[in-house]
């Protein structure tokens, strides 16, 4: 894996943005789908804290998508099994994921693969963990009784697919599921901790992330700064020739 | 641009760019998205719809608001909508015309005290209409008198003033004749059998206003009980303000008004009418229900020099209007957007209150607030865009533009 330490939330923030945009262009040309990862059921789709509202107001209206392009769960489909499985079918089609983007939760769950989600599982109903639903009820007004109990979740398989894999953690709260998903072992309790497994991780996290981990871990990595710095700069734009583009970016291989 | 797939129309959409739009009481940094004269929620157009814009409109950070209701205005630009003449529509379509610029959309023509014959040959000739580019819309008449208080009239001609304690709603009846049209009355509750002639009003539809008036604290609660809505022109012809009885000034913080119900006030906020510090006590103690009015008369937007109100002649003297020879008050030549940038400045308001002082509240005093006033969605697409300083830069109905500053474009 590549773990990527930066000062702040800021700082990652922009690194990972950076990062997605040198991929993205590095793609091209060639169709490029979006697939979101996981939706909560019950809430109707206007529903402020649905996720369809979420995409909508922090990143579809700001960017000139076309529709056609995103692919959300809809938590509201007659048969939830069938919309999971259409799911895995378009991903298929699409070509399969290249780059997965993915936070992680305080107890080590990637999307809803709560723990003790199959490490092989695929885009399924699954139960929230109470941990889940007390983190979640502050965008119910702390009432406990609106947060949904079930959300649509592409699996940790469907995840594993994905030729790239990468993780932002940010935050002291988050340090110990870190600490879990790249110190300790494999383990279906901390389901983050599956991508040891895969051949392409990058974890991009702000100092305070970092607090749970071994000195050794952090100033390895950190070392490692400047030789993964060069995966941002230059930053790519669309209006250099293909040739430029379709340059390697991986100075050396983990 | 894109191609939509648009399964629910054809017509195109129109996307309000770099901009900041007055929604949820406040300026968002979003974009507005207009389809066949409505606002679009552009969330619903993405997922449901897959669609996205036609046209995409840079507004060169403008602020876009509702655009503005005038709810007392008597006339302008040297027409008087009180005069008998033939040609009443004519008269009625410049001002519309005239006042897009001033960043009105919709308004109510008002009409002062006169004779029964005026109200004959007037009335029947104004109608309810959509506004456009031929001016802004019209909402309904405004009847500001004869019913009201002969100590208050101010600038109304006491010899047409009139009463119905013989034949409450019958009385007016006659003296209106056609109620189609009218929007607001504005009458004196003191007045015998003013409860029966406000119930009635009410029942129909017709929004109820206090003014001109000596009327007391416990009459004017009186009134609203019985389905008063509004005061016209606040602290204007009614007794002032007394600890003791603070009058129809004491509705504003009155707790006889019946629940769910607000009641509204008009202020006219030219500078003149009232004094500034007038206007912070009556906007802090009921800021909801403040709503500007103009007040403007047939010298509005003419050089200053004597013109007509109803039976009356005004002199105009820059912002001053007088009955001439007397120093009584009657109308301004205040433009709408001239008193929401005052208003503005005199209370140090933010720029949201003052622009829903314009647009939100007659809104919601006039029971359209689904319609007008705000920019929700699927309402009327009638808004502004203006400068930092409120000043119009261009006005739009039904979501096409039908006034802008020479040197604006987008």
């Amino acid at each position: 894996m590549k773990l990527i330490i930066l000062e702040n939330y800021a700082q990652a923030s922009e690194w990972a943005a950076k990062y997605i945009r040198n991929r993205i262009i590095q793609f091209n040309p060639g169709p490029y789908k979006y697939f979101t990862l996981g939706l909560p059921t019950g809430l109707p789709r206007d529903h402020l804290e649905s996720y369809h509202s979420f995409m909508w107001n922090n990143f579809f209206k700001h960017i000139d998508i076309s529709p056609e392009n995103t692919h959300i769960l809809d938590g509201n489909a007659t048969d939830l099994q069938a919309e999971c499985d259409a799911f895995e079918g378009k991903i298929k089609a699409a070509g399969g994921i290249e780059l997965f983007v993915g936070g992680i939760g305080p107890d080590g769950h990637i999307a809803f693969n709560e723990p003790g989600s199959s490490l092989v599982s695929r885009t399924r109903v699954k139960t929230l963990a109470m941990d889940t639903i007390l983190a979640n009820a502050r965008f119910f007004d702390g009432d406990l009784s609106k947060v949904p109990t079930m959300a649509l979740t592409v699996g940790v398989g469907t995840v594993m697919d994905a030729r790239e894999v990468m993780i932002l953690i940010t935050g002291a709260h988050k340090a110990f599921a870190l600490y879990k998903a790249i110190e300790e072992g494999v383990n279906h309790m901390w389901t983050v901790s599956a991508f040891q497994q895969h051949p392409s991780t990058v974890f991009v996290c702000d100092e305070d992330a970092t607090l749970e981990l071994k000195v050794k871990t952090v100033k390895y990595f950190k070392g490692l700064m400047l030789v993964h710095n060069k995966l941002v700069e230059p930053l790519y734009s669309m209006k250099e020739t293909g040739a430029e583009r379709r340059q390697s970016k991986k100075p050396y291989s983990d | 641009m894109m191609p939509s797939n648009k399964s629910v129309s054809d017509a195109p959409i129109f996307q309000f760019t770099n901009c900041r739009i007055l929604r949820n009481h406040q300026l968002q940094r979003e974009d507005l998205w207009v389809r066949e004269g409505k606002i679009l929620n552009p969330e619903k157009l993405f997922f449901d719809e897959k669609g996205s814009a036609d046209i995409q409109l840079d507004c060169k950070d403008s602020i876009i608001a509702p655009g503005f209701i005038d709810v007392q205005i008597n006339g302008g630009f040297g027409v008087d909508f009180s005069l008998a003449v033939d040609d009443v529509q004519s008269g009625i379509s410049l001002v519309s015309q005239k006042i897009l610029s001033h960043g009105v959309t919709s308004f109510c023509p008002t009409l002062v005290t006169s004779p029964p014959s005026v109200y004959h040959k007037v009335l029947p000739q104004i109608s309810v209409r959509n506004g456009g580019p031929h001016g802004a819309g019209i909402l309904g008449a405004h009847l500001e008198g004869p019913f009201i208080s002969k100590e208050k009239k101010g600038a109304h001609p006491e010899h047409y003033l009139s009463t119905f304690e013989s034949g409450a709603f019958q009385d007016l009846l006659a003296t209106y004749r056609h109620l189609d049209c009218v929007r607001i009355v504005t009458l004196a509750p003191e007045m015998k059998r003013s409860s029966e002639v406000i119930q009635e009003l009410t029942r129909r539809g017709i929004c109820v206003s206090l003014g001109h008036s000596v009327a007391n604290l416990s009459q004017a609660e009186e009134a609203v009980r019985h389905g008063a809505t509004f005061i016209t022109h606040l602290f204007n012809a009614m007794l002032p303000f007394h600890h003791r009885d603070p009058g129809i000034v004491g509705l504003l913080t009155s707790d006889q008004i019946p629940a769910r119900r607000r009641v509204f006030y008009g202020m006219i906020s030219d500078g003149i009418h009232t004094n500034p510090a007038a206007l912070r006590i009556a906007h802090r103690a009921h800021p909801k229900g403040l709503v500007l009015v103009t007040d403007a008369i047939a010298g509005m937007g003419l050089a200053p020099g004597r013109h007509t109100l109803g039976q009356q002649v005004i002199e105009v003297d820059g912002l001053n209007t007088y009955i001439a020879g007397t120093k009584t008050l009657s109308g301004s030549v205040a433009t709408m957007d001239s008193c929401v940038r005052h208003f503005l400045e005199a209370t140090g308001c933010t720029v949201e209150t003052a622009l829903e002082a314009a647009s939100l509240h007659p809104a919601q005093l006039l029971g359209i607030e689904h319609r007008k006033g705000t920019l929700n969605y699927d309402n009327d697409a009638d808004f502004l865009l203006l400068d930092n300083s409120l000043r119009v830069r261009a006005t739009y109905i039904a979501g096409e533009q039908v006034w802008s500053q020479d040197t604006f474009t987008i």
